[in-house]
């Protein structure tokens, strides 16, 4: 068992992917900067792979997401386990073909005989000033395909153990990391976490905040604060959000009676409504108040400052909300 | 060198098998069409038949192939068995995906018949990645990758010819050229006059060929297989021919040049293949149609015992989407 180490989410999934290569010579990287000579990418996630496991694993691809999301398909039917690297989420959407009529679809239409167990990774969130086109979370885009599981990591520690099993994984993952978060350092276990289960990351019994993401840290944020005002939020980290962890939620909902869901991505239409409508359908006679959500304003993500910051749910927005639930 | 370059009876028969075979079950499928008793959307590829048929001469059973919608005729050509391919094609249990891919997602792995997508385009990213798992293997496979005159137009022939390229990946792109995207011409979708040339933006080989002459057809297909297998990188091989049948079967072909559609269908290439092979002395009339009479009756069997079968149970809609079933 290797001893838990204090890293960063970035160092620690640099770590998976360094581990999952070494583990199975399946395993493949490609992405835009991804090998040494170019520093093993923007954020340096994929440093060291390919001096380690050599280029004809870990491929610095051109700026061609489509050709890059192509290639890790036609690998994955071809017996490999790549993992590309679409470097934001934004550029996902250049690769929206491959991703969504192929990678989701192959192992349905072609009634399991052909599977693509890839992972595509990408980074993305406001807070740097990043404007309208290198900040939005897209989760609920992939999450409304079959076939396409959704991983948002929140910790170091879920960065290194879901990574890992999203590589091991025989579906396509899409694999979510938070750019303002990635260098926050945490323990690391060094242990794999299966995909699709939930975590209750505080326990309390007054309502149930639903996050993933950078929005956990927020969420806990704002249950720190409620508490010194006597009211006690259990926080539940999704980490999965397709196939999402309805059995942990609707535990913990049916326990407090009052739920709020959190995103940071534009809450018209997001995961919030689906899973507060499930909230709704299955918990009704039980519920104490009607589910609320908080997401992101109703616009493309902003430049200026005040403009970005207020865009984003932020822990006293999560807090106001919460007491809201609260008073009768 | 004329005699050089010329097929062997041998050569053109296996041609002339597999195009014969592509066209009686292309017709096959449209009189089932026709009488109502197969409903899909179909886009045939008569009047293509040449290019697969001589490209699978090169090609072994774990050579893999990505084609388009229009890709019956690949599929055929690389060994997809009749009776899966009947099956599927009426939504059937026994298809080759359970009759939940239909024609535009053909798939059989176990012949190389990897992906066909309904998706212009879509079939050469996936190809590329076929070739980087084959180059990985070391085993000298090939990864083919069919698309139409139209895809050379869409971000991902330049995305993937350039990749291709760059990692030196054994893949062939195989451009069958039959002048139309949908209903528009080449000339008014497309400003190079011959797709071939943009092979050397990506530093590749790039050749035009009449695909309807097996001999032109199978050399280039033959060079430009062992030059992947050798480790000597993808090339492009533009294919011209002609698409009998539209866009869809139901499309009447109005925007088609009248005179230029005519040329085409008394060049016919499946006949003039047949005649070849009777006037060169190769083979005798009767063999030939012996070899038609054995195609024409599996695919009596494969259409008897595909619209027997049972269509597939409504849990299917939960199988298949990811690995494990959904609960």
């Amino acid at each position: 068992m290797t001893a838990p180490q204090k890293m960063t989410i970035v160092e620690a999934i640099n770590r998976a992917l360094h581990d999952a290569m070494a583990a199975d010579p399946r395993v493949l990287v490609i992405g835009e900067d991804v090998a040494d000579p170019e520093e093993g990418g923007v954020f340096g996630a994929t440093k060291g792979l390919s001096t380690a496991f050599g280029e004809a694993r870990v491929r610095t691809a051109p700026i061609a997401e489509q050709a890059i999301v192509g290639a890790a398909i036609g690998a994955s039917i071809g017996g490999y386990r790549p993992v590309a690297e679409v470097m934001m989420m934004n550029f996902t959407t250049v690769a929206m073909d491959m991703l969504h009529n192929h990678a989701a679809k192959l192992r349905f239409m072609s009634g399991g005989q052909t599977a693509v167990p890839i992972v595509v990774r990408t980074t993305t969130g406001a807070g740097f000033s990043t404007g309208g086109q290198h900040s939005d979370y897209l989760e609920a885009w992939f999450a409304h395909m079959p076939g396409m599981k959704v991983v948002a990591p929140s910790t170091p520690d879920d960065a290194y153990g879901l990574l890992r099993s999203a590589i091991e994984d025989e579906d396509p993952v899409l694999f979510i990391e938070n750019i303002p978060s990635l260098w926050t350092p945490g323990d690391v276990t060094f242990e794999k976490h299966p995909l699709g289960k939930a975590r209750v990351t505080r326990v309390g019994t007054d309502l149930t905040i639903i996050a993933h993401s950078l929005m956990v840290g927020h969420a806990l944020a704002a249950a720190v604060e409620l508490e010194g005002e006597g009211i006690s939020a259990e926080v539940v980290d999704l980490r999965t959000i397709a196939p999402w962890d309805r059995e942990t939620v609707l535990a913990s909902v049916g326990k407090t009676g009052r739920a709020l869901v959190v995103h940071e991505a534009v809450k018209a239409f997001g995961i919030g409504a689906e899973i507060a409508a499930t909230i709704q359908e299955e918990l009704w006679g039980r519920l104490r108040r009607p589910v609320k959500r908080l997401g992101g304003a109703y616009c493309p993500v902003p430049f200026s400052k005040p403009l970005e910051t207020a865009f984003v749910p932020q822990p006293a927005d999560i807090a106001a909300m919460a007491r809201d639930l609260i008073a009768d | 060198m004329e005699n050089d370059l010329a097929l062997t009876g041998a050569q053109l028969l296996a041609i002339y098998r597999l195009a014969i075979r592509i066209r009686l079950n292309d017709e096959r499928v449209i009189k089932e069409m026709m009488a109502g008793r197969l409903v899909t959307p179909y886009y045939s590829a008569r009047g293509q038949e040449i290019i697969p048929a001589a490209v699978s001469l090169c090609l072994d059973d774990d050579d893999t192939i990505c084609t388009i919608y229009r890709g019956t005729h690949d599929m055929v050509a690389k060994g997809f068995p009749l009776d899966l391919l009947w099956a599927e094609l009426a939504g059937r249990v026994t298809g080759s995906c359970k009759g939940k891919g239909g024609p535009m997602h053909l798939t059989f792995p176990e012949k190389g018949c990897m992906v066909t997508t309904g998706i212009v385009g879509a079939s050469m990213p996936i190809a590329n990645g076929l070739g980087w798992a084959a180059q990985l293997d070391g085993k000298g496979r090939v990864s083919i990758a069919n698309f139409g005159d139209g895809a050379a137009n869409i971000g991902a022939f330049h995305e993937s010819l350039n990749m291709a390229a760059l990692y030196k990946l054994p893949v062939v792109f195989v451009c069958q050229n039959n002048r139309y995207a949908e209903h528009t011409t080449m000339a008014r979708s497309t400003a190079v006059e011959r797709l071939s040339l943009r092979a050397a933006g990506y530093a590749m080989p790039g050749v035009t060929v009449d695909g309807n002459d097996p001999q032109e057809m199978y050399h280039a297909a033959r060079e430009a297989v062992d030059r992947a297998r050798a480790g000597g990188g993808p090339t492009l091989i533009e294919a011209m021919t002609y698409r009998f049948n539209g866009h869809l079967i139901g499309d009447a072909g109005g925007y088609m040049d009248k005179a230029e559609y005519a040329t085409a269908q008394a060049a016919d290439p499946v006949p003039r293949l047949r005649r070849q092979l009777i006037d060169g002395g190769f083979v005798d009339a009767a063999a030939l149609e012996t070899i038609e009479a054995d195609i024409g009756a599996e695919i009596d069997a494969a259409v008897s015992a595909a619209f027997a079968a049972d269509f597939p149970e409504l849990a299917e809609l939960t199988r298949d989407v990811f690995a494990q079933e959904i609960a």
